[in-house]
């Protein structure tokens, strides 16, 4: 039989990517900011929507999606904190996809919701090629990670819209040159804004709950933060 | 790890493609993956095997064409392939990049029966 090619030139995670584009819109009709917030286990992504719901308390109401390999330990953490929030466990996948928080949507009361989280899993590559609708990107690295990491893993640090380095408490103890990650990451992401935190002290979120409430605003007045 | 859900969604896309050239058979398929997304070639054949049983993609052969991660300097033009852990410059030292190429995911072209 005769072999014949065909052109296909398609992404290979179209699918994904369209799904990503009905939760968008979904967020956008009720102006619901998503904020996709990603990191390697352990950087601190529950911590920082802890102290985001206690520094935003009765200026917005937040939602959480919370993306586990298992467990619900996270989700229970947050949800005696009174947050609303619905955990997904990938029974071992990696990352989430947009047809897994899609389904989770459908499960929030949206209407109660300004600003979900989604905090996928804990993982520094697989998350950056999986677009979930979301409008805006936060990566997390947290100081006993070391400075090199986005060195390691461009993509998902390039592409960051806010860059948050946690454990600020611990710099004097660990090996992390806040100024040499500065240089590299700002290099490579003009972009991001970059926000040193402590879930402990509670340096810098009085200025990261600033930043979140100011594109919520701009969520609110119908403009679309991501390019 | 994410090269299962990758490869699901890479045989759905071929076999839409298939079915909508009439084909019975998809013999090869060829991709273009960039470095920068982390995919394993070989996990990518595994997970093919088991998941096309049953269907006209069994068996086809995969081919893979690597783009490697390709930065700019936006101080001095120079375009390059950075090293596996430097994200520099080589010839002014800046870290002013702009990253030109290496996240491709998609699927270039099948051939089919």
């Amino acid at each position: 039989m005769e072999t014949k090619e065909i052109k296909v030139l398609k992404d290979i995670l179209s699918t994904n990517n369209q799904v990503a584009e009905q939760n968008r819109r979904l967020f956008a009709d009720r102006r619901i900011m998503a904020v996709n917030v990603m990191s390697s286990p352990g950087a601190g992504k529950t911590t920082l929507i802890m102290r985001t719901v206690e520094a935003l308390k009765g200026k917005a109401r937040i939602g959480v999606i919370e993306g586990d390999v298992s467990s619900s330990i996270d989700a229970e953490k947050l949800g005696k904190a009174g947050v609303t929030v619905i955990q997904i466990n990938t029974g071992g996948g990696c990352h989430l996809d947009a047809g897994m928080v899609n389904v989770a949507l459908h499960n929030l009361p949206l209407d109660d919701i300004d600003i979900l989280f989604i905090e996928n899993v804990g993982n520094l590559i697989c998350p950056g090629g999986f677009d979930l609708g979301e409008a805006l990107r936060v990566v997390i690295l947290s100081t006993p990670e070391g400075d090199d990491k986005p060195h390691k893993y461009p993509l998902l640090f390039s592409r960051a819209h806010a860059m948050v380095v946690s454990k600020s408490d611990l710099l004097p103890y660990v090996s992390f040159d806040l100024d040499e990650f500065r240089r590299v990451f700002q290099g490579m992401n003009q972009k991001a804004t970059l926000f040193t935190v402590s879930g402990v002290t509670g340096e810098g979120i009085k200025e990261w709950g600033q930043w979140v409430l100011q594109n919520l605003e701009r969520v609110r007045k119908g403009e679309r933060i991501l390019a | 790890m994410h090269e299962m859900a990758v490869t699901q969604s890479m045989l759905e896309l071929v076999l839409q493609e298939a079915e909508k050239a009439g084909a019975s058979k998809v013999v090869t398929v060829n991709m273009v993956i960039g470095e920068m997304t982390g995919i394993v070639d070989r996990c990518v054949e595994t997970n093919f095997e088991l998941l096309s049983q049953d269907t006209p993609a069994k068996g086809a052969a995969l081919t893979f064409r690597k783009v490697p991660v390709k930065a700019r300097c936006r101080s001095c033009g120079h375009v390059f392939h950075p090293a596996e852990i430097l994200w520099q410059c080589p010839r002014c030292q800046s870290t002013e990049l702009e990253l030109t190429g290496g996240d491709e995911l998609y699927i270039e072209s099948i051939e089919v029966e």
